[in-house]
């Protein structure tokens, strides 16, 4: 198939051609670089990619297709995504559809055959920035205008864009995808997951660690979730920045003592909120599936898989009372945080993974160990 | 955890000669282990018996061994230098293995050696394949059914309860050697039989076949901690029951989805724990069924690899070093990356490039054997490529492997075949296969077609459609119709100027114009180990056609040094050695070192080897690139063998600054004409010759020359396609080869002098002053190609005045061809003349030999003097004799192919060599037979049977062994030859004259050491079972009669004294 030319265009003026694949048209977003070498449904369908163009840096994405299990979220989310080269004819046993078809079925604009690691290597210097790609008008100027227009993502709120708003009930646990068996034991804990643009594998995996899970929206407040009688909360994933969340950081604050927390990036950025402390945005983020972070209770590294553009500040933290858990080996940013005494915990990186390696599943049963202590403490009331 | 304190002194096992399975690559992490370790303050003791090898330079290691690799002689380096550890994953199978026994039969115990990396019950359990087994499946993941053997009957049991067909996997032995696939129960008897007898432990395993299944391999560390990296995913392209070795592979997996990966790296987490594998890397090789995507784990290595070494260079994750550095205690978020500096090594690298790994093969060595690929490995090199795109890596290799193919060009198709006969040549695994695979397409085969008869993956297979098609729509017109756009995009297809010029039948240079015209320039990206995230601080880097170059050379001066590209035989690890001296030698003189090279398997494409390093294709396209990116002052050709050399003439036209012996005076050694006009000169002797063009000319040359002759053709490394034939019925038979592998040169014939003494001789010049490296004496004959011949070193058989007057002509000859640099010059002797043989102003493949034997390093003062210093200012003025012998003595691979001969002769065959020194003659020569694997036997029975013209020679050989105690066996007309001389002899049979022939006796273990030599088509076809035989049952055996005289004093010396071991650093100190 003929492929119709197509452009980015930076905020600092430098243009990328190349050709379209995907969908046709125009879409503006902040461009960041993930350098995971495969997974990449799962990260088009991650919505803390929502308003972000995104390239990775592996330059051959397409390749085994794509299939119905791999989504992340109920869409795509990414607002344009940028290869070097796309595969038209995947190769895989699980495969249904080819990438380039599922971009353009979900209209993502996509962008290929351009120096993505030359981009890549202009983020890092530069930092992440705004752009604007477009197969169908190429005029420069036209596309400047549009993306003046465009406020980026500092001290904006786009939770709502993303989280569903309304409560549901999860029950589809992990699935193995070698055996076609769903890992789904007994259901022991009840807990409400906040959707603040939540990644399904972290429903899958709770439910594979017995919990019977509910989701409710970014919005809910302290009362209506209490009201749910759970025993654990935890606080998903999500875009932008974090600071500008208000009535979830609000939320959390109320919720904090009352019963275990557990909170994934976004989750993990807000709960340090409430805690005190304070955010700031990297300069070009963690996106990827080869972070090394230091588990400070044991010693031990896992290898991560990350997604976050916004990073809580380790000196705002002093003398809140929270424990630093985890930092990360390469620039030893905050990537994990404990508070005790209001039996909260978060991580800024995905142990989720999905994609990414499964080094810290363990997190889970942490939760799930907290959720157990208690409970034990509630049916044992006489000793408090 | 910092490092241990509790050990001080390591010793680490090399991996011995270069053989099928086992290259370079363990020169490349030992090299790796001794450099860090002592950098660390440990005291490092080395044993290996490859000279041609950096990790046996002497100051790599506090003592180093250049001594046999067999349990017994590393127990007394043991007990000698009393190590406390033994770092045992770094010298391959062989080191393992080795470590192993030594483990077995208590000695570390006695001595109290601590295994370092892995332990014995771990190394036993990974290499164990019944106890791997049943651990694999303790947790929870599957392998292929299987069942062991020891007996035939056995076999046949395993092999009913399973079905055909069947996988036979020999244990304990090397590159899967007698690895095979059957198909039904006839080939299932002779194959199991086979293996049984190759296994050390007669034991072989025979697996369910999961031929056709994906192949998939991890490369996985550990620390001492616990924390567990994946270093990099490998996707064969070839898929299960061809051998990992000889199959295209890709970096990283492109068909799994992160899910499929993730299961594969669960799996790799939980085996490497299982298997107990301590510290450092393991390789884990799984089957993934393409219909369902089963998962099959095949096989764990419990130490660095092939693989692993491939996987170092693939994403710049110095595998070795970092496994050294975790076996004494380090862990993964201690040690820093060194291509970032400023992130951990415990990370897993992402790669934002493809890389494509080649096997290269050489069966036309070997033409009785079928150059079928199955299970057992058979390629002797390999050639990595990276690039952008998964097309253009696969392009850049096919030219990396330097077997004048460009491109899936059709005309390397057998012409005539229809599409049957392409059918089965798809259904065949033959190394060209992929040539067929593109044919295919011209046909118009769908993928599902080529699919169902390849079992390469149909990823792998629309990249090969998408070749084809961009190929017709390239040529579909002329060169000036050839839009800027569709070329930029060929480019980026990996499509070379070369193919493109050849295409179109231009001039290359018309193709370059063309794409500069159009702006079209190749640009330098970085191996960087993180797609980009941070910055690189070590400049590894390949082209590409993209837009942004990151090369950003320097503004020092610099000097850059062409590497040998792919291991084959004729051109190996020497030439690699003296590329990395090159290197060092440039650093010591504070010049920028550029290294250019596609073998990933070397020291000399470790990114620290030299200060910039480009891993490129050695093709006139792709080296210019670089010359006009970095601009060198000056381009070394000499020391990568005949590959930079061939590009020497066309480099120099384009105007690049070769430095060293000046191409005029390559030309002048390699031209006949210009040559003969040289020796004439200098008033020195050659043997007669004359060049021929045709069929016809060769005859009437050969005629007026008179027999018998040597016909070779011109510029060929190796002695390709080279025959002595001593009538013109033999003549006829090799001619058209000759002239094919000629090409459009002229092939050479020579009067050959039969029986004559050859010598080599190494030597350096700077233009004034030329000084000796060393006279070799060979011990085969002329006529046995030099690299297949051992050597003594001094000579031990020629009168003082003839090695006076060899040096003399040396020198004559280094002055006269104003060499700047090494020279090496082939003499023959007989009666006391002295005839030229082959002038070769280059570094030779004896270089690292000669260099160990005397103490001195030729290439590092050769890189010097090219670099503009002179001998006298380097010190090295006289030449440098020593007080003891040292002895090279080759290693063949004869083994690997069935139905291959071993009789030598000017061809070259083998794959690696060996040294043995001592003050002894006959104990270096001795221990040499033992490094190359050839134990002596110093009683039993000895098989004679001579040819006529050696009968004179064959009775001292045999009266020696008689008086050494042996008894003798010999044919009819040397039984008669040696009983007319008083010696007692046995007769015995030819396999045609019956039986029970000489065969059935050493079947039946009542022969121990074999003396054949023959002349002759008809008698070399009826003594091939003899040489076959004796090969297969591992019995010593020798088909030269130097050889036969050499053994025997070996014999009497190891009858007379005790082999001792000494450190190379002694023996220099005299």
């Amino acid at each position: 198939m003929p492929q119709n030319k197509a452009i980015l265009l930076l905020e600092d003026g430098t243009v990328f051609e190349g050709r379209s694949f995907g969908a046709e048209g125009v879409a503006v977003g902040e461009v960041v670089f993930n350098t995971s070498m495969a997974g990449y449904q799962e990260i088009t369908t991650d919505p803390s990619y929502y308003e972000q163009i995104l390239t990775m840096t592996y330059p051959m994405i397409g390749n085994y297709g794509t299939n119905a299990l791999d989504w992340e979220s109920r869409k795509v989310f990414c607002s344009g995504f940028i290869v070097k080269e796309n595969c038209p004819m995947p190769s895989n046993w699980r495969s249904e559809k080819s990438f380039s078809d599922y971009l353009r079925e979900n209209k993502v604009v996509g962008l290929e055959g351009i120096d993505t690691r030359k981009l890549v290597r202009h983020i890092r210097n530069e930092g992440a920035m705004r752009g604007i790609i477009s197969s169908s008008e190429l005029n420069i100027g036209v596309l400047k205008k549009k993306l003046g227009a465009y406020p980026g993502l500092v001290g904006r709120d786009i939770v709502k864009q993303v989280t569903l708003g309304q409560s549901y009930k999860w029950d589809k646990g992990v699935v193995d995808v070698l055996a076609d068996k769903e890992l789904k034991p007994a259901k022991k804990y009840k807990v409400i997951a906040m959707d603040y643009g939540i990644k399904q594998n972290i429903l899958r995996l709770l439910v594979s660690h017995g919990c019977k899970v509910e989701v409710m929206g970014a919005e809910a407040t302290a009362k209506q979730i209490l009201a749910k009688k759970p025993d654990g909360i935890f606080l998903s994933n999500g875009p932008g920045d974090p600071a500008a969340v208000t009535y979830a950081i609000n939320t959390i604050r109320d919720l904090l003592g009352k019963l275990p927390i557990f909170g994934i990036c976004l989750g993990h950025q807000l709960l340090g909120l409430a805690l005190g402390g304070k955010t700031y945005k990297l300069k070009f983020g963690h996106r990827g599936a080869n972070h090394p972070v230091k588990n400070l209770d044991t010693g031990a590294v896992e290898i991560t898989s990350q997604n976050h553009g916004f990073c809580v500040d380790i000196d705002s933290l002093a003398g809140k009372n929270v424990e630093l858990t985890h930092i990360n080996l390469n620039d030893n940013t905050l990537e994990g945080l404990r508070c005790k005494k209001l039996k909260a915990f978060a991580v800024q990186y995905h142990p989720e993974a999905s994609p990414g390696p499964h080094d810290s599943h363990y997190l889970f049963n942490q939760f799930t160990a907290w959720m157990d202590k208690v409970k034990k403490r509630k049916s044992k009331p006489l000793l408090y | 955890m910092p490092k241990r304190k509790d050990i001080k002194k390591i010793l680490i096992i090399g991996s011995g000669p270069i053989v099928i399975g086992q290259a370079c690559e363990f020169d490349y992490s030992g090299a790796q282990a001794c450099k860090v370790l002592r950098k660390e303050g440990y005291k490092v003791i080395l044993v290996n018996s490859n000279p041609a090898t950096i990790m046996t330079d002497p100051e790599l290691a506090d003592k180093t061994y250049i001594e046999p690799i067999t349990p017994e002689m590393v127990a007394k380096i043991i007990e000698k230098e009393r190590p406390d550890s033994l770092l045992p994953t770094l010298g391959g199978q062989t080191g393992l293995n080795t470590a192993v026994a030594l483990a077995e039969s208590g000695v570390l115990k006695k001595y109290k050696v601590k295994l370092l990396g892995a332990d014995l019950k771990a190394i036993k359990r990974a290499e164990e394949r019944d106890r791997f087994k049943k651990i694999i499946q303790d947790i929870g993941l599957d392998v292929p059914q299987s069942g062991y053997a020891h007996s035939l009957d056995e076999a046949i049991k395993v092999a009913e309860e399973i079905g055909f067909p069947v996988i036979i996997r020999p244990s304990y032995t090397l590159g899967g050697m007698g690895g095979n696939v059957a198909y039904n129960i006839e080939e299932y008897r002779r194959m199991a039989q086979w293996g049984l007898d190759l296994s050390p432990r007669h034991q072989i395993l025979v697996e369910e076949s999961v031929v056709g299944w994906k192949e998939f391999e991890l490369e996985v560390m550990r620390d001492r901690k616990d924390n567990v990296v994946i270093v990099c995913s490998i996707e064969n392209l070839d898929p299960m029951g061809i051998h990992t070795g000889d199959s295209i592979t890709v970096a990283p997996a492109q068909t799994l989805t992160d899910k499929e990966y993730q299961i594969m790296r669960d799996a790799s987490l939980k085996i490497i724990r299982a298997i107990g594998v301590e510290t450092g890397g393991s390789n884990i090789q799984f089957a993934v069924s393409p219909k369902n995507g089963k998962l099959y784990v095949i096989e764990m290595n419990p130490r660095v690899s092939r693989s692993s070494a491939l996987a170092s260079k693939a994403t710049g994750f110095p595998i070795a070093k970092i496994a050294s550095l975790l076996a004494v205690g380090y862990t993964l978020d201690e040690i820093p990356n060194d291509i970032t500096k400023k992130t951990p090594a415990c990370f897993e690298p992402t790669i934002d490039y493809v890389v494509v790994k080649w096997p290269r093969f050489t069966f036309e060595k070997f033409p009785a054997t079928s150059p079928e690929l199955t299970v057992q490995m058979k390629s002797v090199g390999e050639a990595m490529s990276i690039g952008r795109t998964f097309k253009e890596s696969f392009q850049k290799a096919i030219r990396s492997m330097e077997i004048d193919r460009y491109s899936l060009d059709a005309k390397h198709i057998k012409p005539g075949l229809n599409d049957e006969q392409i059918n089965e040549r798809l259904r065949k695994n033959y190394w060209d296969k992929l040539w067929y695979v593109a044919e295919a397409y011209r046909r118009k085969f769908t993928t599902e077609r080529i699919y169902e008869l390849t079992h390469i993956d149909p990823w792998f297979l629309n990249h090969i459609r998408d070749i084809v098609e961009m190929e017709a729509n390239l040529f579909a017109g002329g060169l000036e119709e050839l839009m800027p756009e569709l070329l930029r995009q060929a480019k980026q297809w990996g499509f070379s100027d070369k193919y493109l010029a050849m295409k179109f039948g231009v001039e290359e240079t018309e193709i370059r114009k063309k794409r500069f015209d159009a702006g079209i320039r190749a640009v330098y990206k970085m191996v960087d180990t993180c797609g980009a995230e941070f910055e690189a601080a070590t400049p590894y880097l390949y082209s590409t056609f993209e837009t942004e170059c990151e090369a950003n050379p320097t503004k020092r001066r610099k000097i850059m040094i062409l590497g040998g590209g792919p291991n084959r035989i004729g051109q190996g690890i020497e030439f690699d050695y003296c590329c990395v001296h090159a290197a060092f030698a440039l650093k010591e003189i504070g010049v920028e070192s550029i290294m250019v090279n596609c073998n990933p398997e070397t020291v000399s494409t470790d990114y620290d080897t030299s200060d910039r390093l480009y891993f490129e294709p050695l093709t006139f396209e792709d080296v210019m690139s670089i010359v006009e990116t970095e601009k060198p002052d000056g381009v070394i050709v000499q020391f990568g063998g005949q590959t930079p050399l061939k590009l020497s003439k066309s480099l120099y036209k384009a105007g690049v600054p070769i430095i060293g012996t000046s191409p005029e005076s390559i030309q002048k050694a390699e031209d006949r004409k210009l040559f003969n006009q040289l020796v004439d000169k200098l008033g020195l002797l050659q043997p007669a010759g004359a060049t021929a063009m045709t069929y016809e000319q060769t005859l009437k040359v050969a005629g007026n020359l008179g027999y018998p002759v040597l016909v070779r053709p011109s510029f060929v490394l190796g002695g390709r396609a080279m025959h002595i034939v001593y009538d013109e019925s033999a003549l006829k038979a090799c001619v058209r080869e000759a002239l094919e592998v000629s090409g459009e040169h002229p092939i050479l014939i020579d009067k050959f002098l039969d029986d004559a003494t050859e010598l080599d001789v190494d030597a350096i010049c700077d233009g004034k002053t030329v000084v000796i490296g060393g006279v070799m004496e060979h011990i085969e004959e002329a006529g046995v190609h030099s690299g297949d011949s051992a050597c003594f070193l001094p000579p031990v058989s020629l009168k003082p005045e003839i090695i006076a007057e060899v040096k003399r002509q040396t020198k004559m000859l280094a002055m006269e061809l104003q060499v700047r640099g090494l020279i090496n010059i082939q003499f023959a002797v007989k009666d006391d003349k002295i005839y030229i043989i082959e002038v070769n102003p280059r570094a030779s493949r004896t270089i690292p030999f000669v260099s160990k034997a005397i103490g001195v390093p030729l290439a590092k003062l050769a890189a010097k003097v090219q670099a503009g210093m002179t001998l006298e200012e380097l010190g090295f003025t006289e030449e440098v004799s020593r007080n003891y012998y040292s002895v090279k003595e080759a290693v063949f691979p004869f083994m690997k192919f069935s139905g291959a001969d071993v009789i030598l002769g000017p061809e070259m065959l083998s794959t690696g060599e060996v040294m043995g020194i001592s003050d002894d003659y006959g104990i270096a020569y001795a221990k040499s037979q033992i490094a190359a694997g050839c134990s002596l036997p110093t009683k039993g029975t000895v098989f004679i049977s001579v040819r006529d013209a050696d009968k004179a020679r064959g009775i001292q050989v045999a009266k020696k062994l008689l008086e050494l105690g042996f008894k003798i066996l010999a044919t009819r007309g040397t039984c008669i030859e040696l009983i007319k001389n008083n010696i007692p002899s046995e007769f015995v049979r030819k396999v045609v004259e019956g039986r029970p022939n000489v065969v059935d006796l050493m079947i039946n273990n009542e022969v121990d050491l074999i003396i054949n030599t023959t002349i002759g088509e008809q008698t070399i076809k009826d003594s091939f079972p003899i040489r076959r035989t004796a090969l297969d049952r591992q019995i010593p055996y020798f088909t030269t009669i130097r050889g036969g005289l050499a053994v025997a004093r070996a014999i009497e010396a190891l009858q007379k004294e005790k082999l001792t071991v000494k450190a190379i650093q002694s023996y220099y100190r005299k």
